[in-house]
C-alpha cells in the first residue's frame, strides 16, 4: 500500500498551459451530510466526550503518524462530529492510526481518542468502506478468526494468511526475513492454542449457536 | 513475593529471547514465576477493530484466571509484551468505570463458567524490578558492570500509555534509572515513547519505515550504540527493517536493539545463551565500549 504522493509541482520547463479548469462544487451541502454520524460514534466511544472537542489541535501535534494521513486527527473529529461520513470512512487516517495513545494522554478535554479511531474501524469494517485488499482490515479478520480458533495466535500464520489475500508476491520479498528468523529460533510454524476453547467460544459467541454450527 | 506470568502470543515466536530472558533473571533473583494456567491471547490492536466487547471478554478471561489463582496464593499479573499490558489494563479500566462493559463481559465470562470481581493487578517487568524489587538490590547483584554501553532507553508506546501509573507517559525514566545503576550510560533522547508504528511493517510498511528510520536515527545522533526495549513488537520492527531503511533511505544504520532484560541478565552474570543474546541480529557492543564489525541480517 502507497502514500499519497505530494501535488506535483509545475517547473518552468514545463511549456504547455495549465488545463482548463472546470466548474464544481467543492463544499457540501447540510442536506447530504449524515448529522447523526458524531452523535452515533460519540455513543460507541465512551460517552459524550468527543463531542466537546475544542479543536485545539494537540492531538495532531503528537501523532506520530499525522504527516502522513490525508486528514489529521484534528480534522477527522470534526468531521466526524459534522456528519461527513464518506469521507471519515474512506480516509487513510483511520488505518493509519497504530494506537499509540499519544494523543488519548494529551487531549486537554479527555477524549479518547484512539478508541474514537476503534469505533471509525469497526464502522469502516462493517460497512465495507474500505478498499479491496486493504491489508489493515483484512489483518483484524484474520487475527479474529485465528483467536476465534485456537484462542492464541500464531505470528507466523496469521502473516501468512495476511500476505496471501492481500499480495502473495510480498510474501517473497519477506521470506528472506522469514528464513533469518526461523534460523535464529524466533518464527514457528506449530499451532499455539489453549484447552479451555469451547468456554473460550461460548463466552464470545454468545448464547445462541454460532452460522457455521448450523446443520445446512 | 511472587508473581503470575501472563507470556502473551509474542513471546512465544518473535519475542522468544525476551522470554528467556525474563525467565532467567527472575531465577536469578529468586522470585518465583507461575504460568497463567491456559492463558488465551489478550485481543491486541487488531481484535478491537472488529467488534470491542467481544474484545473486552477476551482479555477479561486472563483476568479472571489470574483472579482464581490469586485466590491461591499467586500473585499480580505481569504481562511483559506492551500491547497485552496495555489490553488488560484497559479492559480492567472499562470494567470498572463502563457500566455497560461490566454488564457484558460478566455475562460473557459466566457463560464459560468464569467469574471476575476486578482484584487482579496488571504490571509490567519493568515496573516490577524497579519499585518492587528496587534498584539498590539490583545493583547489589552486579558482577559485570556494563561500561561502554551508551544505552537508549527506548519504551515505546503501550507501555507507557494511558491506565498505567508506575511511570510518565511522554518522558518516563524508569529503565533509564535501572540501565544506569547496572553500571551503563543513559543516553538523553526525546524519542523514548515515540511510537514505532507497531504492525504498520506489515501492512501500510512505507508510513512503519519512516518511523523505524526516525527512531534509529535519532538514537545514533545522540550517540547511542546500543537501543533497549520493552516490548516484542518493537524490537522485531527496530532490529529486522535495519537493511530495508538502509536501502529505502540511503541511510547507514546499525543498531543492536536488545531487550532491557537481556542486558539486565548479561550485568547479572548470567551466560549469554540463557538470555537468547544468540538470536539478536546485530551484535552487541562488547563492554568495553568497541563494535564488532559482523554484517547485519535482514
Amino acid at each position: 500500500m502507497k502514500l499519497p504522493a505530494p501535488p506535483a509541482v509545475r517547473t518552468e520547463t514545463t511549456n504547455s498551459p495549465p488545463p482548463m479548469k472546470t466548474v464544481t462544487r467543492r463544499i457540501k451541502f447540510e442536506s447530504e451530510l449524515d448529522l447523526s454520524f458524531g452523535e452515533h460514534v460519540a455513543e460507541r466511544a465512551y460517552g459524550q466526550k468527543l463531542l466537546s472537542c475544542i479543536q485545539c489541535g494537540t492531538c495532531s501535534a503528537t501523532c506520530p503518524l499525522s504527516h502522513y494521513m490525508d486528514y489529521t486527527p484534528r480534522k477527522i473529529i470534526a468531521m466526524t462530529r459534522e456528519g461527513f461520513k464518506e469521507e471519515v470512512l474512506n480516509s487513510l487516517t483511520i488505518w493509519l492510526c497504530a494506537s499509540c495513545y499519544s494523543c488519548t494522554v494529551q487531549c486537554p478535554r479527555q477524549i479518547h481518542i484512539t478508541d474514537v479511531m476503534y469505533a471509525l474501524k469497526r464502522e469502516a469494517i462493517a460497512r465495507g468502506f474500505y478498499p479491496a485488499k486493504h491489508p489493515i482490515p483484512v489483518l483484524a479478520r484474520a487475527f479474529f478468526n485465528r483467536v476465534m480458533h485456537d484462542g492464541r495466535n500464531t505470528e507466523s500464520r496469521l502473516l501468512i494468511t495476511l500476505y496471501l489475500r492481500t499480495n502473495p508476491f510480498k510474501m517473497l520479498k519477506e521470506a528472506f526475513l522469514g528464513f533469518h528468523l526461523f534460523r535464529s529460533g524466533r518464527l514457528s510454524l506449530g499451532r499455539e492454542h489453549i484447552k479451555g476453547i469451547k468456554e473460550l467460544r461460548a463466552m464470545i459467541n454468545g448464547p445462541e449457536p454460532r452460522k457455521e454450527a448450523v446443520p445446512l | 513475593m511472587s508473581y503470575l506470568y501472563f507470556p502473551g502470543c509474542s513471546l512465544r515466536s518473535t519475542g522468544r529471547a525476551y522470554e528467556e530472558s525474563i525467565l532467567a533473571v527472575f531465577r536469578k533473583l529468586q522470585i518465583p514465576l507461575t504460568e497463567l494456567e491456559d492463558w488465551n491471547c489478550c485481543g491486541a490492536t487488531a481484535y478491537v477493530s472488529i467488534d470491542e466487547n467481544r474484545a473486552f471478554t477476551l482479555a477479561a478471561r486472563n483476568l479472571a484466571i489470574a483472579e482464581r489463582m490469586q485466590g491461591n496464593g499467586g500473585g499480580d499479573l505481569m504481562a511483559p509484551c506492551s500491547a497485552c499490558y496495555l489490553v488488560l489494563e484497559k479492559t480492567q479500566h472499562y470494567m470498572e468505570t463502563d457500566e455497560g462493559v461490566k454488564r457484558e463481559v460478566t455475562t460473557a465470562l459466566h457463560r464459560g463458567g468464569l467469574d471476575y470481581r476486578g482484584t487482579t493487578k496488571v504490571r509490567h517487568p519493568l515496573d516490577i524490578l524497579v519499585n518492587d524489587i528496587g534498584i539498590e538490590k539490583i545493583a547489589r547483584a552486579v558482577v559485570h558492570p556494563m561500561k561502554g554501553m551508551n544505552v537508549a532507553c527506548y519504551y515505546g508506546c503501550q507501555v507507557v500509555r494511558p491506565f498505567q501509573t508506575f511511570d510518565h507517559a511522554a518522558y518516563p525514566t524508569t529503565m533509564d534509572r535501572l540501565v544506569t545503576a547496572l553500571g551503563g550510560r543513559s543516553v538523553d533522547w526525546p524519542m523514548k515513547a515515540r511510537c514505532c508504528g507497531g504492525s504498520l511493517t506489515g501492512t501500510i510498511q512505507e508510513a512503519g519505515l519512516r518511523l523505524n528510520r526516525a527512531l534509529l536515527k535519532e538514537a545514533t545522533a545522540r550517540g547511542a550504540n546500543i537501543i533497549l526495549t520493552c516490548c516484542p513488537l518493537c524490537q522485531h520492527n527496530l532490529e529486522c527493517y535495519q537493511k530495508r531503511i538502509n536501502r529505502r533511505f540511503g541511510e547507514s544504520l546499525h543498531m543492536p536493539i536488545a531487550y532491557f532484560t537481556q542486558f539486565l541478565g548479561l550485568a547479572l552474570g548470567i551466560p549469554p545463551r540463557e538470555l537468547g543474546i544468540q538470536r539478536l541480529f546485530v551484535p552487541l557492543p562488547e563492554t568495553d565500549g568497541k563494535r564488532k564489525e559482523v554484517p547485519a541480517h535482514a
